[in-house]
């Protein structure tokens, strides 16, 4: 699916996070190419979820821009922001299911928030997204009723009911036992190549790293900026930062870095 | 431009039981697809064997058309009909095989609850029987956890006491005032009118007192602590049992009872009187400028109130706040406790700890105002 001269889907420029005088991190520069699966990675602690709220709009950043597809998001007025995050697809890190609302309506909530599907149209699809992440069937339960794994995955449902072209993943795998995690990881590729959409995850889990992504920025928690950029398995090898080497090489004892933000 | 419109048809390929389908045209949101029922009648009357797809009409596509697919592939998987997705593009076969990987769940269908049998005299009281045992049990804990603390052997934390003190106290002064002087006001209004009829209008001090020290007073301060405080616990323990923190406390090997539930029930116990005394004064005040307002003077109000004050009348009222106070905290506490897991439960618990609160005060109210009546206080 990759064009051979990449383009750049979401662009970050001298992006400054802070909060209040409390700088997170600063100076981070890094293109996102369109079709990428892309790691953010980074210690505990170093602001990886806070870059994915950032790019998400949930936070201002303190300095720099943020732009998809060209256009600024940052500067964007909220009705503007409105029609851009509609083509992106979020799963935060519990899940983030509305508890009062059985599966299908949580899938079909976006549905018909934003397009003009007929009833019979948005069971169909709802049916068929649930489907695709193995929960076929599944419509008439409610979130409390169903295992941590699949919440995650009708989490994923619901991300892909308008078929984004932007997936965000906060810390997929957490909490998953491996099995299920590789399976979601399975799953996030597949979706990635068949419906073509850039996917920008944060995770730690380096068997994921591995498995997955094509490529990544680390953020280093002591110098507040990022520290190296790459296709991971490459920084792995030979990355110049020694700490990077030592956080990737870590996958023979992993297991250590596994604490959530 | 026929192109472009969305459609299908299915071919009777004569050698061997076979059906092709053709799709055409773009299949996206906007367009007006076919819907699966008409490809099931066309399905039905040629009775395949196998059915192949053919796309190379296709044009763009979406979910929609997946949705189409799955819904087909489905019915072919219970016709026992082959469905061969040799025809699709790439990546709408992927889908379809990601799909259709985990055959769908099939829910053994519930017994179906109609309406009215939840209306039925005998699960309606049963359910109150259940409530009621349920709160017996909570009182038992209760009482249980503070038997623990005067042993002197409870997880029961000073600072926590403190702190909940605070909440259910000085936060409350404002809102208390102004509850207060109002009642005290709408007493004195109400009586003045009536007793102004008869030239006893200065019997208005003694309707003020009364009415307050016994019964408003106490009563307009349990309500607005139960949807104040009671709502707060409720909301707090329930929030709480959703993040697991209940479980955390119950494994460290501590009764959440006593870690959590007591100082708050102490803290409003405690809180609820002195509330109660401070309501009761501004009470007074407020029908002291009603009675001004109708011609009585400060020194005649002040002589002819303080004459009806007796500490009968105090005492009743403090004894329904600390009932009161106990009530108010074991409905919130309760209701947070037993709360669901999620954010539903939460809502849920809050509003049941203000309903039950408001019926235990007035249910209370009215049995110790029939005791007292007999007992002759």
């Amino acid at each position: 699916m990759n064009e051979s001269a990449p383009e750049v889907h979401i662009d970050v420029r001298d992006l400054t996070m802070a909060f209040g005088p409390k700088v997170i991190q600063r100076d981070l520069n890094f293109p996102i190419y369109r079709g990428d699966i892309f790691v953010i990675m980074g210690g505990s602690g170093c602001g990886k979820s806070t870059l994915l709220k950032h790019m998400l709009g949930l936070l201002e950043p303190a300095a720099g821009d943020i732009l998809y597809s060209g256009q600024s998001f940052t500067r964007a007025s909220s009705a503007e922001r409105d029609v851009m995050r509609r083509g992106w697809g979020i799963t935060y890190q519990s899940g983030g299911l509305f508890s009062a609302m059985t599966l299908e309506q949580n899938v079909s909530l976006p549905l018909q928030l934003y397009t003009d599907y007929t009833a019979t149209q948005i069971a169909d699809v709802v049916d068929y997204k649930l489907s695709l992440v193995g929960l076929g069937g599944f419509q008439s339960y409610y979130p409390a009723e169903i295992s941590g794994g699949m919440r995650k995955r009708a989490a994923l449902a619901r991300a892909i009911a308008l078929d984004p072209q932007i997936l965000f993943f906060d810390e997929p795998s957490a909490g998953l036992d491996p099995i299920s995690s590789r399976l979601l990881d399975d799953l996030i590729l597949e979706l990635k190549e068949s419906i073509g959409a850039t996917v920008v995850m944060v995770t730690h889990e380096l068997e994921s790293i591995f498995a997955i992504a094509t490529n990544s920025v680390y953020l280093d928690a002591s110098s507040r900026t990022m520290i190296d950029y790459g296709d991971p398995r490459q920084l792995r090898d030979s990355s110049e930062q020694p700490v990077v080497r030592q956080f990737l090489a870590r996958s023979a004892a992993a297991g250590e870095d596994m604490g959530s933000e | 431009m026929t192109e472009q419109v969305a459609g299908l048809e299915l071919r009777r390929d004569d050698s061997a039981r076979r059906s092709v389908l053709h799709l055409r045209g773009d299949w996206v949101q906007g367009v007006e697809t076919p819907v699966f029922p008409e490809l099931r009648a066309l399905l039905n009357a040629a009775a395949p064997e196998e059915l192949a797809l053919d796309c190379s009409e296709l044009g763009q596509w979406d979910s929609l058309l997946m949705a189409f697919l799955l819904q087909c592939h489905g019915h072919c998987r219970d016709q026992d009909i082959r469905f061969s997705d040799d025809g699709l593009p790439d990546n709408a076969r992927r889908l379809l095989g990601i799909a259709t990987s985990v055959p769908p769940q099939r829910r053994e269908p519930d017994a179906t609850t109609r309406w009215w049998q939840g209306i039925h005299p005998s699960a309606l009281l049963r359910d109150v029987v259940d409530d009621l045992r349920l709160s017996m049990a909570f009182f038992g804990e209760v009482c249980l956890a503070i038997w623990a603390l005067v042993r002197g052997r409870a997880n029961t934390r000073f600072s926590d006491f403190r702190h909940f003190c605070y909440q259910a106290g000085p936060d409350a002064f404002a809102i208390i005032s102004l509850t207060s002087i109002l009642v005290g006001m709408i007493l004195g209004y109400l009586g003045a009118v009536q007793l102004q009829q008869f030239g006893a209008g200065i019997y208005v001090a003694d309707l003020v007192v009364i009415g307050l020290l016994r019964e408003m007073g106490v009563l307009m301060t349990a309500i607005v602590m139960a949807g104040r405080t009671g709502a707060a616990y409720a909301a707090q323990l329930g929030t709480m049992q959703a993040s697991e923190e209940i479980d955390a406390v119950r494994t460290m090997g501590v009764s959440p009872i006593e870690f959590l539930v007591t100082p708050r029930i102490l803290a409003l116990v405690v809180m609820m009187p002195l509330l109660t005394l401070y309501a009761n004064l501004l009470g007074i005040l407020g029908g002291g400028i009603v009675a001004g307002g109708m011609g009585i003077s400060l020194l005649q109000y002040t002589s002819q109130a303080s004459a009806a004050v007796t500490l009968t009348h105090i005492g009743v009222g403090m004894l329904k706040s600390v009932v009161f106070a106990v009530l108010i905290a074991i409905a919130g506490c309760r209701s947070g406790m037993q709360s669901g897991r999620d954010s539903a439960g939460v809502g849920e618990a809050a509003t049941e700890a203000v309903v039950t609160a408001l019926v235990y005060l007035i249910v209370a109210d009215a049995a110790i105002n029939i005791l007292f009546q007999h007992l002759g206080l």
